[in-house]
């Protein structure tokens, strides 16, 4: 199984690959944007996909419409701090799959991985 | 327009929900005050507002809290000076100023990129057409300040109760 984090912080990737790890997933990627991101998507063509929404160069919001334009099978959780219903909405409605609020612990967003991965099986 | 009870709450309630999950300490808090006058900081992390909200919230540390609290949140030892650490600080401002923006009810709200700044005992000017409040935190690993500033703020909606100008908070 495939992840791919996209968050332009450091300190959140390290964060989430930690994460990802205790879980068991050992092939992970990481892209610091959504344009990063874009490319690494198509080089490793993950299975899930841990997305910030406020990144520079290209924003999350706007890496997923770009992706579901052409992808709809990789899952995506949205982890971010941005968590008014109106964000919320506009997440569901391009398309992502799940959504992980920041701040978070390992524990809630571990869960969320599972739900995610396990509705898509 | 100025700064209200409920936007106080709201950077009080964010901030320990931080420090409940991600950072794995207690915070408390002594009685928001006005600003008056440049607060000097060794470390301080800046992240803008727009939209609803016109201002800028800004996190200062001194040098110990600092290296203390990015200790704690990242799970490493961590080095001033390093951009590791300047994104660990700006992930704190970022997910403070994130949450609170979150629970300004009916109301549009963005924040930008954070910037940190790393100097000794540096003081950031808030916007002159704006309103600062100071909150002072408390954590067994130091303490740091919370400055929230706005240049103009559409009312939240809600009770009057809620809405409570802290024009009667005591000056620093």
């Amino acid at each position: 199984m495939r992840v791919l984090i996209v968050d332009d912080s450091k300190t959140m990737r390290k964060i989430e690959r930690s994460v990802l790890v205790k879980l068991g997933y050992e092939d992970i990627e990481e892209a610091v944007n959504g344009q990063d991101a874009m490319s690494k998507v198509a080089a490793f063509k993950p299975d899930l996909i841990l997305l910030d929404w406020n990144m520079p160069i290209m924003d999350g919001i706007t890496f997923l419409r770009n992706l579901r334009a052409k992808d709809t099978a990789t899952r995506v959780i949205m982890v971010t701090t941005e968590s008014e219903k109106s964000r919320v909405i506009e997440a569901i409605k391009a398309g992502v799959n799940n959504y992980a609020v920041k701040p978070f612990t390992p524990d809630s967003i571990s869960k969320i991985i599972e739900t995610t991965m396990a509705n898509a099986a | 327009m100025s700064i209200q009870a409920a936007h106080i709450n709201a950077f009080l309630e964010s901030t320990k929900t931080l420090f409940d999950t991600m950072i794995g300490m207690p915070v408390s808090f002594e009685t928001p005050k006005i600003k008056d006058g440049n607060q000097p900081y060794d470390i301080s992390g800046v992240i803008g507002l727009s939209g609803d909200v016109v201002g800028c919230v800004l996190i200062g540390f001194d040098q110990d809290a600092a290296i203390n609290i990015v200790t704690k949140f990242t799970g490493e030892p961590a080095e001033l000076n390093t951009p590791d650490f300047d994104d660990a600080i700006g992930e704190v401002v970022n997910m403070i100023a994130g949450g609170a923006k979150a629970k300004f009810e009916g109301m549009d709200v963005s924040i930008g990129c954070p910037s940190v700044i790393t100097s000794p005992k540096h003081q950031v000017t808030s916007p002159s057409a704006a309103e600062s409040i100071i909150i002072p935190c408390v954590t067994a690993a130091g303490g740091f300040q919370i400055e929230i500033s706005f240049r103009s703020v559409t009312p939240l909606s809600g009770t009057a109760e809620r809405n409570t100008p802290v024009t009667q908070m005591k000056r620093a």
